[in-house]
C-alpha cells in the first residue's frame, strides 16, 4: 500500500541553549574580525587586512600561543597521516590508483601500496601493472589509510593490512568530515548487528557484519550473496540515524551512533527522516551522552 | 520491499507544501520533496485564443533549471533539461479534460486568459517530474483569475472590465488535473520517488500521468535501458495506485492550508 504523507512548512525554532560544553567557542563568519592584536600569528583561515585579523572561513577560532587559526565546520577532507579514508576509485592509472576522498586533489593509491591477494610480500612486476583492472577497477570502493600527504595537500593512501582494501556490500553515507570524531579505531563491529567504517573524509560505510573472519581473502573477495532482511533493516536504520545525527550536527563516533540507534527503535525506520521524529531522536541521545560524561 | 533509507517501493518522501508564496503571480506554490525544492509560479493574462479552438484559453509551460540546483546547470547547461520537462508538461495537459479551458474564454475568437505557468527548479534532488507535477497542480489550485465583465459600445467595439474588488475572483477546477508519477527501474523491481542515487542505478524510468480517479493521460519512456511488457503492465498498475494516493494527499493539504485562511502563517524562503 502506498504512504503518501504531504505537510505544511513549519518555521524552523532556533534550537534552544544546550547544556555547556565546558568553554564557549568563538564562532565567526568570514569577514568577522577575531582581534585587532597585532601580536599574533596568522594561522589557517584567517588574513591580516589593515591591522586586523579576519576570518575568511566559517568555524570557530583556536589558539595555540601565539598561532591563531580558524577550524572551519564544513570544509573538504585535509589528509593527516594516519587517517582512516574510504574511497571510490575514479582513475586506473600506469602505476597508481586515483581514489575519490572529498579533498581538494584526488588522492593515490600506488601499486606498491596495495597489498596482493593472500598477503604476499613481492617486487610488483610488470604483469601485476598489466593486472591491475582486476584488483580494482573505476567505481570500487576501497578503505585504506593515508600513508603521506604530499606538499600540494594531495593523499597518498596505503591498504598495507588484511583489515584494507575493496569494500562489498553495503550502504555509503557522505557527510562532512569535520563531524567524524578522531578516535583510536574506525572500524566498529556495533552490537546491533551490522559494522560501520567511519572514515575521517566524511565518507561513512555501513556492511552486514561477516560471519567469520577471512584471512586468506586479504579484502579483495566482494561477496555477492544477497543480505538477509533483517541485516538490511539494521542497516537502513543506522543510516537513517547518521542522517539525523549529521543534520542536528552532532559528532559522529561509535557511541553517539549506538545511543541514536537505540532511541530510534519505537520509531518505523522511514519515520526517522521527519523532522519531528529526528528532533525527538537526536535530544535523547545528546541527553543520555551528557549523561555518559557526568 | 526494502530501501536504503528505509521506504518500501511505493512510498513517497515526506513532502511539504505551500501555496501563495509569490506575491506579485496569480498563483503559486512550492513544493520540497527530501532534497528537491521546486517553485511554480502562474500568471493570467489576456491574450488572442488559438485559431483552431477559438472558444477556448490555454495554458504556457516555461521550466527554468536555476543554477543553484546543481553544477551541471551552469550556463545553459539547464536548457536540455527545461525544454524536455516542458514538454512532458504540454503532454501531460494536452488531454482536454484536464483543465476546464471554456472557462478561461472571455470573448470567442478575441478575447481569453493565458495562464502563464512558470516553473523553478531551486534543487534537484531526485524525481524531478513528480515534484513538478505537484507543484503546478498546487499553483494551479491557488490561481485566482479576477472577473471581467465585457461591455459593447454603441459602435460595436467591446471593453473589457475588470472588476474593482480584488477578492471577486475565480478559480480553478483542479480535479482532473493529472499528477505525474515517475516509477524507475532497478534490477527486477521498480521503485517510486527515486532519489539521486536510486536515480543513478536505475536505467529505465517510466513516466505515467494519472488523474485523481486513477485514469492515465499520458506515458513516457526515459533513460537508456529497455522494459519488459509485462513490467510495464504492473508499473502502470502501480503508477495508478500510487497516483491515486497522491492525490488525495495533495488534496487534502490544501484543503487543510485553505481552511487556515488568513490565519495561516507563511514561513516563504525565510523559514
Amino acid at each position: 500500500m502506498a504512504a503518501v504523507t504531504m505537510r505544511l512548512p513549519v518555521a524552523r525554532r532556533a534550537a534552544g541553549p544546550s547544556a555547556p560544553r565546558g568553554g564557549e567557542k568563538h564562532l565567526v563568519a568570514p569577514g568577522d574580525t577575531i582581534t585587532t592584536d597585532t601580536g599574533y600569528m596568522r594561522g589557517h583561515g584567517t588574513y591580516v587586512e589593515e591591522e586586523k585579523l579576519i576570518a575568511s572561513v566559517a568555524g570557530a577560532v583556536e589558539r595555540v600561543n601565539k598561532l591563531v587559526c580558524v577550524k572551519a565546520l564544513k570544509t573538504r577532507y585535509n589528509g593527516e597521516v594516519g587517517d582512516i579514508v574510504v574511497g571510490r576509485i575514479t582513475e586506473v592509472q600506469q602505476k597508481r590508483w586515483k581514489v575519490e576522498t572529498n579533498s581538494r586533489l584526488d588522492s593515490v593509491l600506488l601499486l606498491s601500496s596495495m597489498n596482493l591477494p593472500g598477503g604476499e610480500l613481492r617486487r610488483r612486476s610488470a604483469e601485476d601493472e598489466l593486472a591491475m583492472r582486476d584488483y580494482l577497477q573505476e567505481g570500487d570502493l576501497i578503505s585504506a589509510e593515508v600513508q603521506s600527504v604530499f606538499s600540494d595537500g594531495a593523499v597518498s593512501l596505503h591498504t598495507r593490512s588484511l583489515k584494507y582494501g575493496k569494500l562489498g556490500q553495503g550502504v555509503l553515507v557522505q557527510v562532512s568530515p569535520s563531524l567524524v570524531k578522531r578516535q583510536k579505531t574506525h572500524f566498529h563491529d556495533l552490537p546491533c548487528g551490522a559494522s560501520v567504517i567511519l572514515g575521517n573524509n566524511g565518507f561513512i560505510w555501513i556492511y552486514p557484519t561477516p560471519e567469520q573472519k577471512d584471512e586468506e581473502a586479504g579484502g579483495f573477495t566482494t561477496n555477492l550473496e544477497p543480505v538477509p532482511l533483517s541485516d538490511r533493516e539494521v542497516i537502513s536504520r543506522l543510516r537513517n540515524c547518521i542522517v539525523a545525527l549529521v543534520t542536528q550536527k552532532l559528532m559522529l563516533f561509535d557511541t553517539s551512533i549506538l545511543y541514536c540507534y537505540e532511541a530510534s527503535l519505537p520509531h518505523q525506520i522511514k519515520d526517522i527522516l521527519k523532522p519531528e521524529v529526528m528532533e525527538e531522536i537526536v535530544l535523547e541521545t545528546r541527553q543520555r551522552l551528557l549523561d555518559l560524561e557526568g | 520491499d526494502l530501501r536504503v533509507d528505509g521506504r518500501g517501493c511505493e512510498d513517497y518522501r515526506c513532502a511539504e507544501v505551500e501555496t501563495d508564496v509569490v506575491s506579485n503571480t496569480s498563483g503559486s506554490a512550492r513544493v520540497k520533496l527530501g532534497h528537491t525544492d521546486i517553485l511554480v509560479g502562474v500568471k493570467a493574462e489576456m491574450g488572442t485564443p488559438k485559431l483552431e479552438k477559438p472558444d477556448e484559453g490555454y495554458l504556457e509551460f516555461f521550466v527554468d533549471c536555476s543554477a543553484n540546483a546543481t553544477p551541471e546547470f551552469e550556463g545553459r547547461g539547464g536548457e536540455e533539461l527545461g525544454t524536455e520537462i516542458a514538454n512532458t508538461l504540454y503532454r501531460v495537459f494536452s488531454s482536454e479534460n484536464s483543465v476546464d479551458l471554456k472557462s478561461l474564454c472571455i470573448n470567442p475568437r478575441e478575447h481569453c486568459w493565458v495562464l502563464y505557468v512558470d516553473v523553478l527548479l531551486l534543487e534537484c534532488g531526485g524525481n524531478l517530474f513528480d515534484a513538478i507535477s505537484i507543484a503546478v497542480k498546487a499553483a494551479l489550485f491557488n490561481t485566482r483569475i479576477p472577473k471581467v465583465r465585457v461591455l459593447e459600445d454603441e459602435e460595436g467595439s467591446k471593453e473589457i472590465e475588470l472588476s474593482d474588488d480584488p477578492y471577486d475572483c475565480i478559480r480553478l477546477n483542479v480535479d482532473d488535473v493529472p499528477c505525474i508519477v515517475t516509477l524507475s527501474k532497478i534490477g527486477y523491481r521498480h521503485v517510486v520517488d527515486a532519489t539521486l542515487q536510486e536515480e543513478a542505478c536505475s536505467l529505465a524510468s517510466l513516466l505515467i500521468s494519472v488523474t485523481g480517479k486513477g485514469a492515465l493521460t499520458s506515458m513516457k519512456k526515459v533513460g537508456k535501458g529497455s522494459l519488459d511488457p509485462e513490467s510495464i503492465f504492473e508499473m502502470m498498475e502501480t503508477g495508478k495506485r500510487v497516483g491515486k494516493s497522491l492525490h488525495v494527499a495533495l488534496q487534502k493539504i490544501l484543503d487543510e492550508e485553505e481552511s487556515l485562511g488568513t490565519s495561516r502563517q507563511k514561513v516563504g524562503f525565510l523559514g
